[in-house]
């Protein structure tokens, strides 16, 4: 039977080679797989995934794996498809400022590709090590944004066009490659930070931005949460337009304010010269980033969460973190993007789970507070075993019936998301 | 749906609403029959105008029970027949629902009530130094949840993204009549991003009752300037040049020599005289920024040909400069006794090609086309000039226009940039889609409507069938009953 299934897959995807029996390497987050397909086109993936629809086999999509650990365990799990043979540019049409690519690409890839025209895919994500595999599918389907999306938005204000393979086999697109369209409806938004539940991602065309000619840091030391909160609404009620505004707060350090100016050459030299006066004179400029810059307050088997919050109540959850961290007795390290509401707590892995648990509930109640949610992106089995990963969705029955139409056998990564969907 | 249908139905809704708040006399009706596209006309069987949210969605549950469909309508300025109402459905009104709940600079957004008029926002944040970005032309009149619907774009939506980059909490209405609040005014929400995709749905998931959005920072500097080129050739290379150059202006915008005479027989905006056309380009921002692109957005005008350059030296000299543009649509009429407004995307280093296939196209067909477009992003507004009196103007006229969105769809393009599909260019969604494109689009649909009873007949060109309806449901399928059925 199984023989059979990985006959059937192979034929499917066109190339043996493409087709294997899962290795223990193969396991998602620790439940392990089958089969491991590595289609060459998006046909293929199709075909393959027809299969996989015919058999009732549970998918997992693996890009470049760095965030795998993000979300909770599938429930089951039959086949990997990993995009790792759905490379390349398909067009970069530089006048028109838009690239599309196959899923698989690495983000570390497109610097090469678009820089020499002068363009960047302005989406930077905090980086962790050996996080440097990250594809385009994969930030996608995650919804993983940095700093300069102060400046340049997130996936889902970039993503123009995609073409996706819906759980059942078949292959459908949406948008296109102009960046201004509002033909049919906007499926990239549906599919952006969906984590793999409601189909493959093998194609996507973004909006690309020029470089920047110049850039410049400006950073600071701060006295507290509150003198934090105060200077982060200096800068956004000033006229420097900053492309990042930072807050960095390590658990026992002192709380730091960063921002980043980009533009031209005498603008830069300008506005980064007016924001070290309104930060005062404990501001220091330079053209590299501070060291914390730009990466996620944890390391691999810490947990981790995302907290966000109205832009005025960042300072508010600022306080609240630090404060759950003494309270409960473990070090909690945030920072992030104080200038769109955005902050990352990274945890101890070690940490005892009950106290893990007490912390996310604290941080629920002071981001539903400013308005908005805490997210348990990464964390240890044992604490994912005894916290809600996601807490408070709203419009989680719609997501349900989503869910059902797209994949109404729940076969694609089945419990990772938001209600069990 | 028979007379005592109606009655019945009429009768709920006066007891939530308020009998001065549901109309069903004919000639009332009548105010309603059409959108900006006046062409399509259809009398609703009755006209609800919910003064809360509540009431809103009270209505969409009267409507479910009584197997109805229904349409939402904010100011009736849609361009594709989007609020064209339904013969035997309700058509749903937001002109009470017009409160500005709250502008919190503080938070950046405004949270504010379907039926506020775009300007009305800008207005309201304007003393806290904010500005709300999207400006469609329609500006002064056009709604907010007909913008989220649409997702409206406007003349500075090339640096700033569209309504559905502003957008960032809605409660809405769903077709079975609940109240579900989508996002908020922190960023990313968890769940899938159903608030994106509801932006520009044109109706056909909900109903929008409550928008926050996105305020942003009044620019510190702006500047404009009009500069003349002897055609479009000229203008088209200068705007690539200036994208080549890496400057994202706030607004680039280009018409043609037909459409500046029409402009300048409307609103006598003083453009050069002779000009075979013309570039606005807006930069704004931090000064020092400005200052020093603005002088290279002038160079480079000049070394692709431009004639006079005009810069705005205040606010008046720059009001005057986008006169000419924002009159455009409504002056072709002064040179037109009937015309078409079409709009389509083309990627930008497409246009010389497109422009010369439109202009093959109408000479051939006998009708004028005026060409005013958002050059920065390739949105193109051909204005398909024609009379009506003449026998077979008006056909040939429908052809150009048609034709121009195949050019469209051919160079990799989009069947509509702002103004969406609505009813008017259903016919047009397979030329750019699959079916299986549209299939996969309606599944969406069908989470959020199985019964087909949101704005039915818009955006696709069939429906889908939804399969199992949830809840709710009663009796035949309402489909049927609103004589869809013979369509599955
Ligand atoms: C320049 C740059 C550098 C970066 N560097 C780092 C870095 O160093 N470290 C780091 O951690 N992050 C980095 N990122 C962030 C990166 O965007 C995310 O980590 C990304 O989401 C992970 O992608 P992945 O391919 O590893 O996904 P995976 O870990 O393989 O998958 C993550 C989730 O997405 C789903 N998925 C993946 N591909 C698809 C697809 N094609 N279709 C549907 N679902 C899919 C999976 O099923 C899974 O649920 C960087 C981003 C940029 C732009
Ligand atoms: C002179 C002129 C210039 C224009 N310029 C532009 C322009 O520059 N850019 C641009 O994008 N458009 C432009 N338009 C088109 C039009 O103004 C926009 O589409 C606008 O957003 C429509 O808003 P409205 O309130 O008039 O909506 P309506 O015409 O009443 O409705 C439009 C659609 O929205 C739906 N709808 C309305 N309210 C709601 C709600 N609360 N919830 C859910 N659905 C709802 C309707 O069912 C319908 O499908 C222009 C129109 C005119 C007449």
């Amino acid at each position: 039977m199984s023989g059979d299934v990985l006959a059937a897959l192979r034929d499917a995807a066109g190339d043996a080679d493409a087709v294997r029996p899962a290795g223990a390497g193969d396991a998602v987050a620790g439940v392990p797989a089958r089969y491991r397909a590595a289609p060459g086109s998006t046909e293929a993936a199709a075909a393959v995934l027809r299969v996989a629809a015919a058999h009732g086999l549970a998918v997992v999509v693996a890009g470049g794996l760095t965030k795998q650990d993000w979300a909770n365990p599938p429930r089951r799990l039959d086949l990997v498809v990993d995009t790792g043979r759905l490379t390349g540019v398909v067009e970069h049409a530089a006048g028109d400022l838009i690239v599309v690519v196959r899923a698989g690409t690495r983000l570390a890839d497109l610097p090469a590709r678009l820089a020499p025209a002068g363009q960047q895919l302005a989406l930077d994500a905090p980086a962790l090590p050996g996080g440097a595999g990250a594809t385009v599918g994969g930030a996608v389907a995650v919804n993983t944004s940095g700093p300069r999306r102060m400046r340049y938005g997130t996936v889902r204000d970039l993503l123009i066009g995609i073409t996706v393979v819906r759980p059942d086999g078949v292959v459908a697109h949406a948008g296109g490659k102009v960046v201004k369209n509002v033909a049919g409806y906007d499926l990239g938004k549906l599919f952006t930070g969906s984590y793999g539940t409601l189909g493959l991602i093998t194609e996507c065309a973004f909006r690309l931005h020029p470089l920047p000619a110049a850039g410049g840091y400006v950073r600071r030391p701060v006295d507290g949460e509150a003198e934090a909160g105060r200077l982060v609404a200096a800068v956004l009620g000033a006229q420097l337009v900053p492309s990042a505004l930072e807050v960095h707060a390590p658990p026992d350090g002192g709380v730091e304010v960063a921002v980043l100016i980009e533009g031209t050459p005498s603008g830069v030299r300008e506005r980064v010269a007016a924001t070290r006066r309104l930060l005062g004179a404990a501001a220091t400029a330079s053209d590299t980033p501070p060291p914390w810059w730009p990466a996620y307050p944890w390391r691999m088997g810490d947990v981790g969460l995302k907290l966000t919050a109205a832009l005025s109540g960042v300072p508010g959850l600022l306080t609240a973190a630090r404060a759950a961290g003494r309270r409960h007795g473990i070090p909690v390290r945030v920072s992030g993007s104080a200038g769109t509401g955005v902050l990352y707590a990274g945890l101890p892995g070690a940490a005892r789970p009950d106290a893990v648990a007490r912390i996310v509930a604290d941080l629920r109640a002071a981001t539903a507070a400013a308005g908005g949610h805490a997210v348990v992106l990464t964390a240890p089995a044992a604490v994912r075993d005894r916290v809600d990963l996601w807490g408070p969705v709203g419009g989680l029955e719609l997501m349900h019936r989503v869910k059902a139409q797209f994949d109404p056998d729940a076969r694609f990564a089945p419990g990772r998301f938001v209600g069990g969907i | 749906m028979t007379t005592t249908d109606i009655g019945t139905l009429a009768a709920t809704l006066r007891a939530v609403l308020g009998a001065e708040h549901v109309i069903t006399d004919r000639q009332e009706l009548r105010t309603y029959e059409c959108d900006g596209l006046a062409q399509y006309k259809v009398i609703p069987a009755l006209v609800a105008l919910p003064g809360t949210a509540a009431e809103c969605a009270a209505t969409v549950r009267a409507c479910v029970d009584a197997g109805v469909p229904f349409v939402a309508r904010g100011s009736g300025t849609g361009l594709s027949g989007g609020a064209l109402p339904h013969a035997d459905g309700v058509l749903v009104v937001t002109s009470r629902l017009r409160a500005i709940r709250e502008v919190a600079p503080a938070d950046e957004r405004a949270v504010v009530e379907p039926g506020v008029i775009n300007l009305q926002v800008t207005r309201a944040a304007t003393p806290y130094g904010y500005y709300y970005a999207p400006d469609p032309s329609s500006q002064q009149i056009c709604s907010i949840g007909g913008n989220v619907a649409e997702n409206s774009g406007g003349a500075h939506c090339l640096k700033y993204g569209f309504t559905t980059n502003h957008v960032t909490g809605l409660e809405v209405v769903t077709p079975d009549g609940d109240l579900v609040r989508l996002g908020g005014r922190a960023p990313d929400p968890p769940g899938y991003d159903l608030l994106g995709a509801f932006v520009g749905s044109e109706g056909t998931l909900g109903i929008a009752t409550e928008v926050t959005v996105r305020l942003v920072r009044l620019p510190e500097s702006v500047r404009t300037l009009l500069a003349a080129f002897p055609s479009t050739d000229e203008a088209g290379a200068a705007t690539s040049a200036v994208i080549a150059a890496g400057v994202v202006p706030a607004a680039i915008e280009m018409m043609d020599a037909l459409a500046i005479s029409a402009a300048e027989a409307a609103v006598r905006c003083g453009y050069p005289a002779g000009a075979g056309a013309v570039l606005i380009v807006e930069l704004d921002g931090p000064a020092a920024e400005v200052d020093a692109q603005f002088a290279e957005v002038e160079r480079l005008c000049r070394d692709n040909g431009a004639g006079e350059i005009r810069v705005a030296a205040d606010d008046a000299e720059r009001a005057l400069i986008w006169k000419g543009r924002k009159s455009a649509f409504a002056a072709v009429g002064r040179i037109s006794p009937d015309y078409i407004v079409q709009d389509g995307v083309i990627p930008r280093t497409a246009l010389p090609e497109v422009l010369r296939r439109i202009a093959e196209l109408a000479a051939r067909r006998g009708v004028r086309v005026a060409n005013v477009f958002h050059a920065g992003d390739g949105n193109l507004h051909p204005l398909v000039l024609f009379d009506d009196g003449v026998a077979g103007q008006a056909e040939q006229a429908e052809e150009v226009s048609g034709a121009i969105l195949e050019l469209c769809v051919e160079h990799g393009g989009s069947i509509t940039g702002e103004h969406g599909v609505g009813m008017d260019k259903v016919t047009f969604m397979p030329r750019m889609f699959t079916d299986d494109d549209l299939d996969t689009m309606q599944l969406l649909r069908c989470a959020f409507d199985p019964r087909g009873l949101a704005n039915p007949g818009k955006v696709f060109p069939t429906p889908r069938l939804c399969g199992e309806v949830p809840g709710r449901r009663r009796g035949a399928h309402p489909a049927q009953e609103a004589g869809l059925a013979e369509l599955f």
